[in-house]
């Protein structure tokens, strides 16, 4: 055990050590001593709220509860064990969180309605206090509905003037028969200098002829109004439909669109006259008017008396304009100041409601002085949180200090693997297929080196590679500006993996030296050579465990260095499947070594079962004694066989052999299949490198051989935009999907069980660019 | 083609049913009811269920709320999910979708008819209707005085128009002549969408004609329930029946002649399916009858969950997240008025 303590520690390899502490906190110091927590976000919060209070404290606490109950007698809370969420202590902070939360997005929305922008860095002058801010909120979200409410008011006023404005313009047009038009204006200015101008007077005249002969006479009166653009045809249909006919739709489309103060967007609308007689339908066509939202205006039919209006009009029109745009200048500036606080705002109440969330997951003591909580830490980060427990005691001015202490924990914890910007992207891969068991070998590690050499066996292309290579460097280098802005989803997962990439382009350049390939023109740097494709299957003896893989596959790649070292001619392929097929055949030339299926068939079928057996057997000794020796721990970890363990002492020989045996079938079937898998390496290689030669040789190679300047261009053009989205986007996505899947069923099913569960502390920073 | 749906249902059905599975899996659960039934006021459900799918829905809510508000903002997630898969759907389950809203025009055709013969505001009225049943020009309903100025003026441009032919009287509206309008504007749809399901065939006509069937007997028990006692003439209560379901022809001359409720049991008794439900009931009970009908659709919905290849699904989950919604209703009410020992009385469970 000391030399294991003595070996580096492997952060990457294996999970943070963990440990289960427990925190007693008086309630005066609770919401500083979790709040100075999420700064530091190192504890992971377990939700005890709902757990029976016996099992979580320590003795002599427990001793001291009991006292305690026999006095208080609160059974009913402990045994408590299935809180709904509104019964947890804290959950009326909670409440005035989310309504804060709530008044911060429709003042965001308001300002965002208002063509403002936020203030993107926080004002961080002076901290205020959450009940000032709940106040100072709830004045503004008054102060502001209360502007709304006026501006719409006014709003509509100004609609409705401008409507009937509008309305005034256009019945002139409808009421009079064009030739009048002329005499309209004339009598304007006849009705001031009292000329006895003749023509303007017959003019007159027979306006006023005309009207009383429209209304009166023949009973033909009207209804004007305006009305929605959309929604004119159906309202002509119905006014049709109603007056069966009887009447007359005059329209005119409306100079100016209207704002419409509910959704504040504009709506084209227009001006209607509809003409009709007799006293039912004007009774229907108002009510329909009423159906349809048209507002009708009364428009006299009197020329002189409409002027009249439409002056009165415009200038109540000019007056209400200048009302509406102080109002909107105050409320702008109202929301300005806003703005100008909100994201600090917005951190603030998205940090308490974390805290109350978390100080829900607490449980009261049945003294209701304490609050008990359990977390999961790593062991590094004690005296940094005990550091802070100290600092919010202090500032607290608590004469209680908080207790921490460790405690065993029964559940295995989560696992912590530090990472850094390098090796984050990697320890991503491998937490999507699942996150390690605490303490398992973490992949990521290999998957540094494999994931981007797997990927460039399949992309094996200096000439693209290189391209890559510049493609990743360009994101490292804006590395800082990128990271601090918002991304689009496709970007994002680009950035993200850009370490990635980078990686993945140097090996490209790598392998595709060894390939001699550049944009698939042959580049004999390393001279000519023929391993290219031959060597895929094997590349990848790794898996430690595999005695079985080694027995065939290991000889395989032993054959494949011997035939880079003799020179043979002989073919791989035929060896190992004759092998299978014929294993005592003449090969020929194809044989390398006399012998080699004979030893190589057994040493593939028997080993096997024996090895495993005898793993096997072990196991089951091991597992005697540790019954034997530490059986409270085994009771702890595994508590099916602690309940039985007399059961499986016995070794049921028979029993065992025949699992093996399907174990055997299934795992030889498995790697077979699996190392059948790796071929797709080979494949995908050469399918690159393949279409990579058509596009050369079939686009660039034949444009070339015009002499045709135009045709040479657009050749170029065409090979340079297959390279460009075919060759680069589609076979990287490609590459990057089979080795992705390499890595996570042929790789990872080996060893890896993950089955853990991530560390997740409780901190601020995770906190900010959540809930967009 | 029964049975071979499996080979073309998912070129243009598929992507439909599996969000119709989707959303069926955000239905609330048997937890979420729970908690649901012990919080003390609107605001603590508003939090509860801002745990669930209807969070987005409810989070913009000033304070004080209350049960309307709920409600509408409830119904406006189903709308908005019925908008997204009515707008992805070809033909013909776009039709069928469409089909499922029928019912809701007809509700909210009367609604109209009826609240302006009582003289209410229009508008007023038209906050009441169900969404999923507006049409254009639901608002000129007003202006008709009788029915064939109701057909000949709006609901002729709209899909109600066909069902309407039964109906065409000249005579005044009342509130007798509404309702029967209304029943025989359901026959009418019920009569049609069964016939339309029938010609989609397989699996769907099969669950369907299971839940119309269903649909076209809890009317029928409805009908004759509510029109003991009336001046409904028999005839004219054999008229409202649907021709189709399990009650047709024999169970509706037995029910179009029942005086009272003891009768209708004895009518409905003679049918397995329904004997199960009237046999909860105590004698001279009607009350709870209808709790017992929405008990056996919600199982029946349920159901056709279990089929793959077929519309039924789409039916079902409407009608689940409509019950879900009268639920919510109930609790919100009995929250809002303290009558918290009255929750289970109404509430369906869906599971």
């Amino acid at each position: 055990m000391e030399y294991i303590d003595r070996l580096p520690s492997m952060d990457l390899m294996r999970s943070e050590k963990m440990m289960l502490a427990q925190l007693i906190i008086p309630v005066e110091s609770a919401h500083r001593a979790v709040s100075y927590l999420g700064q530091l976000g190192l504890l992971q919060f377990r939700d005890v709220s709902s757990d029976p209070l016996f099992y979580q404290l320590p003795l002599w606490f427990s001793v001291y509860t009991c006292y305690m109950l026999v006095k208080l007698v609160a059974w009913e809370r402990l045994l408590n064990d299935d809180k709904s969420p509104f019964q947890r202590t804290f959950v009326n902070q909670v409440k005035r969180c989310a309504e804060m939360s709530r008044k911060l997005r429709f003042f965001k929305d308001q300002i965002h309605k208002a063509g403002l922008g936020l203030s993107p860095h926080p004002a961080s002058e002076t901290d205020i206090e959450l009940e000032d801010l709940e106040v100072g909120l709830a004045e503004h979200e008054h102060e502001l509905l209360e502007m709304n409410h006026n501006s719409e008011k006014l709003q509509k006023a100004y609609n409705e003037l401008l409507e009937f404005k509008m309305v005034l313009q256009k019945a002139g047009d409808f009421l009079m028969p064009d030739g009048n038009h002329s005499a309209d204006h004339e009598t304007e200015l006849d009705e001031n200098v009292h000329t006895n101008n003749d023509y303007a007077d017959s003019a007159s005249l027979l306006e006023q002829e005309m009207q009383p002969g429209l209304s009166d006479q023949s009973g033909v009166k009207f209804v004007s109004g305006v009305i929605c653009k959309s929604k004119a045809l159906r309202f002509e249909r119905m006014l049709f439909r109603t007056t069966r006919g009887n009447m007359l739709f005059n329209q005119a489309p409306a100079d100016d669109p209207i704002v419409d103060p509910a959704s504040n967007e504009m709506v084209e609308n227009i001006v209607f006259m509809v003409f009709f007689s007799g006293e039912q339908a004007r009774k229907k066509i108002h009510k329909i008017c009423e159906a349809f939202g048209a507002n009708c205006y009364p428009v006299p039919e009197d020329s002189i008396k409409r002027r009249q209006i439409t002056r009165d009009v415009l200038s109540r029109l000019s007056e209400l304009e200048t009302t509406l745009e102080a109002g909107l200048r105050h409320r702008d500036a109202a929301l300005n100041s806003i703005a100008f606080q909100l994201t600090k705002w917005m951190n603030m109440v998205r940090r308490e409601k974390a805290i109350y969330d978390t100080l829900n997951m607490l449980n009261f003591d049945v003294t209701k002085k304490c609050l008990v909580g359990e977390g999961w830490c790593p062991i590094f980060a004690k005296t940094m949180i005990q550091d802070a427990l100290q600092r919010a005691t202090f500032d607290s001015s608590s004469q209680v200090g908080i207790i921490f202490h460790v405690m065993d924990s029964i559940e295995s914890p989560p696992t912590f693997f530090r990472t850094n910007h390098f090796t984050n992207a990697y320890q991503e891969i491998v937490d999507a297929y699942g996150v390690a068991k605490y303490q398992e070998a973490n992949p990521a590690v290999y998957t540094v080196i494999t994931f981007p050499f797997l990927f460039a066996v399949m992309f094996g292309d200096w000439g693209h590679g290189i391209c890559l290579l510049l493609g990743a460097l360009v994101l490292i280098a804006r590395e800082k500006r990128l990271g601090s802005q918002k991304l689009s989803s496709f970007m994002e997962m680009l950035f993200g993996g850009r370490y990635v990439l980078l990686l993945m382009s140097l090996f490209s350049i790598y392998c595709g030296f060894i390939y001699n390939e550049f944009f698939s023109v042959p580049f004999h740097i390393f001279g000519s050579s023929a391993y290219k494709c031959r060597d895929a299957t094997c590349r990848y003896q790794f898996v430690p465990q595999m005695i079985f893989l080694n027995s065939l596959f290991g000889y395989l790649s032993l054959l494949i260095i011997i035939k880079w070292c003799t020179g043979s001619q002989a073919d791989l392929y035929h060896v190992m499947i004759y092998m299978f097929l014929s294993p005592f055949e003449d090969l020929g030339e194809n044989k390398l070594f006399w012998g080699q299926a004979v030893i190589a068939v057994p040493w593939m079928l028997f080993p096997k079962p024996f090895i495993l057996k005898r793993l096997h057997t072990e196991r089951f000794q091991g597992r005697a004694y540790g019954i034997l020796g530490t059986s409270d721990m085994y009771s702890d970890e595994e508590p099916d066989s602690a309940r039985h363990p007399h059961g499986e002492e016995e070794f049921n020989f028979s029993e065992v052999f025949v699992h093996q045996m399907i174990h055997s079938i299934e795992f030889v079937l498995g790697a077979v299949s699996n190392t059948a898998s790796y071929l797709r390496l080979w494949a995908l290689s050469l399918a690159h490198s393949e279409l990579s030669t058509v596009f050369y040789e079939k686009v660039l190679l034949l444009a070339w051989g015009y002499n045709n300047f135009m045709i040479r261009l657009v050749g170029l053009a065409v090979f340079a935009f297959a390279t460009a989205f075919i060759l680069l986007m589609m076979e990287t996505l490609s590459a990057f999907l089979h080795a992705l899947r390499l890595h996570w069923v042929e790789f990872q099913n080996k060893f890896y069980s993950g089955d853990g569960y991530k560390f997740k502390p409780f901190s601020f920073a995770s906190l900010t660019d959540e809930d967009e | 083609m029964y049975g071979f749906e499996a080979m073309t249902f998912n070129i243009h059905g598929g992507y439909l049913e599996a969000i119709v599975r989707g959303y069926r899996s955000g239905l609330l659960t048997a937890a979420d009811y729970n908690n649901l039934c012990q919080c003390e006021t609107l605001d603590d459900i508003k939090m509860h269920l801002s745990a669930t799918e209807y969070g987005t829905y409810l989070q913009n809510e000033p304070s004080p709320l209350h049960t309307t508000t709920i409600v509408e903002k409830c119904t406006l997630k189903l709308v908005d999910e019925y908008k997204h898969m009515l707008t992805q759907a070809t033909e013909p389950l776009s039709t069928f979708l469409e089909y499922i809203t029928y019912g809701h025009m007809i509700d909210n055709v009367v609604l109209i008819v009826t609240g302006t013969l009582h003289e209410r505001d229009v508008q007023e009225l038209l906050e009441k209707c169900h969404p999923l049943g507006m049409f254009d020009s639901i608002a000129t309903l007003a202006v008709a005085q009788n029915m064939r100025e109701l057909y000949r003026l709006v609901l002729v441009d709209t899909p109600l128009a066909p069902y309407f032919s039964e109906c065409i009287t000249s005579e005044d509206l009342d509130d007798m002549n509404i309702e029967i309008m209304r029943n025989t504007l359901y026959k009418a749809y019920l009569e049609d969408f069964y016939r339309f399901c029938q010609k989609l065939g397989g699996a769907t006509a099969e669950l369907m004609s299971d839940l119309l069937a269903f649909e076209a007997d809890r009317r029928a028990v409805n009908i004759t329930i509510n029109s003991i006692g009336t001046e409904l003439t028999r005839e004219d209560r054999r008229k409202l029946y649907s021709n189709f379901g399990l009650l047709y022809p024999y169970g509706h001359e037995e029910l179009a002649i029942c005086e009272d409720i003891d009768q209708v049991r004895g009518a409905m008794e003679k049918y397995p399916p329904y004997q199960s439900i009237f046999s909860k009931l105590s004698y001279g009970e009607s009350q709870m009858l209808d709790k017992a009908f929405y008990e056996e659709e919600v199982k029946r919905l349920c159901l056709s969950f279990e089929q793959q290849f077929h519309y039924a699904v789409f039916f079902a989950y409407m009608r689940l997240r409509e019950q879900e919604i009268r639920n919510l209703m109930w609790i919100s009410e009995c929250v809002a008025q303290n009558q918290k020992s009255r929750v289970h009385d109404s509430v369906v469970f869906i599971f």
